[in-house]
């Protein structure tokens, strides 16, 4: 393994001094440019929120990337360092390297790169290599790709490799070819027509040693989509249809039955004026080029969800992913922009968002009755096509009002609604499905040019479908308590609010403080620590927080110039998308002090 | 042993890339990659073919899911027409929405009544060519389509330091090295 990375550094190294020796005389320059990140966070033990004690007390994330391009040639690495991984990372990660590094060049149309790339073929789900660095997903594929494009609308690609997992590669190795065409580039009597068409097709097949005591498992899984994608003015349809041969692996729970992906879009919009419509059907679509790994470790594909992707703290407690092991799912979208002058549009007029999104199971039957669904060695179950599924894992209407009332002041206001399967969803049991309901303010206040106020106001209360399961309520526990052992904890009777200031003057610094808190339900502690306890742990631990029951306090300030970005936080952080100071990070739970340094170059 | 190869590796690797650095000619600044986006009817763009006949560009990097993304597009969007005026600047948006919530990208942009130029980076091979970490990211070229000037988040207000920047450009002048 250290051998490993030792090889490609003095391999890339090699590399890049012979282009150093070459460009001087033959390529005539070219340019450095790279990013880097790091984010580093100070724990405090918090049994109040569940947050453990880390022995590493103080841990970073940090990585750069280097990039030398000259023309038709690049080449570049990322180091990676996770001494150790922060909380909510894969341990896996523990340790430095040069995980990413690439050469590639073009030449007439041609393009090939070898080392580490990413690529996607149509919507992903046949095939999609990706980088998430704030959820710590990177199913880089590490071999040879190549592009061609030997007449005018027409695309090709060709891959070939194995898949990033942490600081190795899966097993399985990971073959693909896409082709793409434009029908309007490649009929010249088109190239004017207001109706533009492009179709397309890829295919991906992986390999894995089948050797298993258990089961009789092939060797090599192909999967293979087509696509269209139609445009009319204003109007624009693509879907893409994918279809993968028996695939047995430990998400499925080993059942032979081919999997099939459907999913399209349609949408019309003018200026002013939106519709969106989206449908999905995903039939055990799980795919990865290892068939025992889980969670998000080497997926070869991507099964888009098709709900909407909210930001704002509250709204993003109760987030949807899609199921690979079946769901149908469809959204509706209309956004409507009320002109100035009119009585609802005011001076500036008025931006107006309805959502509505729905992912239910998909029908399945038993194969026989004494055969139950998913059993192992078997089709599994049957499932008609266009008939929805019983169980309902998930829906969202929301609106969202954006108001300019005056050339200082200006809110957005949203309410959502959410039904949330905990179960379906999270992949969990014994918890109950309910509904949620949440509210938000936001509010700019602009005091001058430079300076300006941002406010958030937040509710979140759930439905009253909860049913409380004897015997796990935690109300009125005391710090002391160790939280690991309470087994299932229903926090979703808890109703929540946040309040959030942010003020900030441009172009360099921001502060912010917000506080979210449970202000009524079973899970509201009614413990409070008498101050001198609060004192002697102060002193002990120097974490102020830690003694605050039901509030997750959380202050911050920043300081931007250009390119470079410094910020520092203390206090208690749910999970989720979180934005302060103009940028959105996923960030997991914890309490403690943290540091972010992000710049470009 | 491992140890000492190792960083001697790393001495090598960075006196390389401080050559590399050096060996750079300092009338080749840099430009845009050669990377294919998506135009908002699904055809494919290549990045290096950007221009806008020697007038400046701002290229933003942006989603559809990030709240300062927009504010900023919206911020620049009130004074667009003034500064496309001034400047003849033209504004690239580059969505790095991928394909959960791409499709919502041309829409949405209608929806807000925005006229810049959009094309979609599903993947984010753009975003990687050009070194972004997060959205939003905000790049300003000069005529001549070299990067003379960058700036990552968003704030009420940031809208006026790219404005004063832009004009410095479109006027040919040089973008100060420290404000």
């Amino acid at each position: 393994m250290t051998y490993k990375i030792l090889r490609c550094f003095v391999l890339f190294t090699v590399g890049l001094l012979l282009i150093n020796n070459s460009s001087a005389q033959t390529l005539g320059g070219g340019s450095i440019h790279g990013n880097f990140e790091a984010n580093a966070q100070y724990y405090y033990r918090d049994t109040l929120i569940g947050a453990p004690a880390v022995p590493e007390k103080m841990m970073m994330n940090g990585f750069a990337n280097f990039i030398y391009s000259n023309d038709n040639f690049a080449a570049g690495l990322r180091y990676e360092s996770y001494l150790n991984p922060l909380q909510g990372f894969d341990s896996r990660y523990k340790g430095s390297g040069i995980p990413y590094r690439f050469i590639s060049y073009k030449n007439d149309g041609l393009e090939v790169t070898v080392g580490s790339y990413y690529e996607q073929f149509g919507s992903g789900m046949v095939f999609r290599a990706y980088e998430e660095r704030g959820l710590g997903y990177d199913n880089a594929m590490d071999g040879i790709r190549v592009k061609y494009s030997p007449i005018k609308g027409f695309y090709f690609k060709g891959i070939i490799g194995k898949q990033r997992s942490y600081f190795t590669t899966g097993p399985g190795i990971v073959r693909g070819f896409d082709g793409e065409i434009n029908l309007n580039e490649a009929i010249e009597s088109w190239a004017e027509h207001k109706t533009k068409i492009i179709i397309g097709g890829s295919f991906v097949s992986k390999y894995q040693d089948p050797a298993d005591p258990l089961h009789v498992l092939p060797a090599n899984v192909g999967c293979s989509g087509g696509r269209i994608n139609i445009n009319h003015g204003g109007f624009n349809f693509s879907g893409e249809y994918a279809y993968k041969i028996n695939d047995p692996d430990y998400v499925n729970n080993f059942i032979y039955k081919p999997g099939q992906g459907l999913i399209f879009n349609a949408n019309y919009s003018k200026k002013g004026f939106a519709l969106t419509l989206a449908a999905t059907r995903i039939d055990n679509m799980d795919y990865r080029s290892d068939r025992n790994a889980t969670i998000n470790d080497l997926l070869i594909n991507f099964l888009p969800v098709v709900t909407k992707q909210h930001t704002y703290a509250l709204s993003s407690f109760y987030p949807y992913a899609s199921k690979a092991n079946g769901e149908m799912a469809w959204q509706a979208e209309m956004v409507y922009n009320i002109k100035k002058g009119t009585f609802f549009g005011g001076d500036y007029g008025t931006n107006l968002d309805i959502n509505f999104s729905k992912a239910n199971a998909i029908d399945k039957q038993q194969l026989n009755d004494s055969t139950p669904i998913a059993t192992a060695n078997t089709q599994g179950y049957t499932s008609k096509f266009f008939a929805f599924g019983r169980e309902q894992y998930f829906q969202d209407i929301n609106i969202e009002v954006s108001h300019k009332v005056s050339k200082s002041f200006k809110f957005v206001a949203s309410y959502l609604n959410i039904f949330y399967n905990k179960n379906a969803v999270q992949g969990l049991a014994g918890y109950n499905s309910f509904t949620s309901n949440v509210t938000i303010l936001e509010m700019f206040y602009k005091i001058n040019d430079k300076k300006t106020l941002r406010m958030e106001l937040q509710t979140l209360s759930n439905g009253s479908n909860l049913i409380s399961l004897a015997g796990i309520n935690l109300a009125g526990k005391t710090p002391s308590s160790d939280y690991s052992t309470t087994g299932i904890k229903q926090d979703d009777h808890d109703k929540w609010a946040m309040g959030l200031v942010e003020y900030s003057v441009s172009p360099h610094w921001f502060i912010a403080g917000l506080d979210m808190f449970i202000y009524s339900g079973d899970n509201k502690s009614s413990y409070s620590a008498p101050t001198s306890e609060v004192f002697s742990n102060f002193g002990k631990t120097g974490n102020l927080f830690a003694f605050l029951p039901n509030h997750y306090p959380n202050i911050s300030a920043g300081y931007t110039h250009n390119a470079n970005r410094f910020s520092i936080g203390y206090g208690k952080q749910r999970a989720g998308i979180f934005c302060v100071g103009g940028v959105c990070r996923t960030v997991p739970a914890s309490n403690g002090f943290t540091f972010s340094v992000t710049s470009s170059f | 042993m491992i140890r000492k190869t190792i960083l001697a590796a790393t001495a090598l690797l960075i006196s390389s890339l401080m050559f590399l650095a050096t060996a750079q000619d300092a009338s080749k600044a840099r430009k845009l990659p050669a990377v294919d986006v998506k135009t908002m009817d699904g055809g494919k763009v290549n990045t290096s073919t950007f221009s806008n006949n020697g007038k400046p560009m701002i290229i933003s990097f942006w989603a559809t899911w990030c709240k300062p993304c927009i504010q900023e597009l919206n911020a620049i969007n009130e004074n667009y027409t003034d500064w496309q005026k001034e400047t003849g600047v033209k504004l690239i948006a580059i969505s790095i929405d991928d394909a959960k919530t791409s499709a919502r990208v041309a829409p949405f942009v209608n929806g807000k009544g925005w006229s810049y130029e959009i094309f979609s980076d599903a993947n984010g091979d753009f975003k990687r060519e050009m070194s972004v970490n997060n959205p939003p990211h905000s790049f300003l070229l000069n005529g001549k389509g070299e990067i003379v000037w960058q700036h990552v988040g968003f704030a009420e207000g940031n809208e006026k330091e790219l404005y004063d920047m832009l004009k410095l450009v479109a006027a040919g002048k040089p973008i100060p090295e420290q404000k």
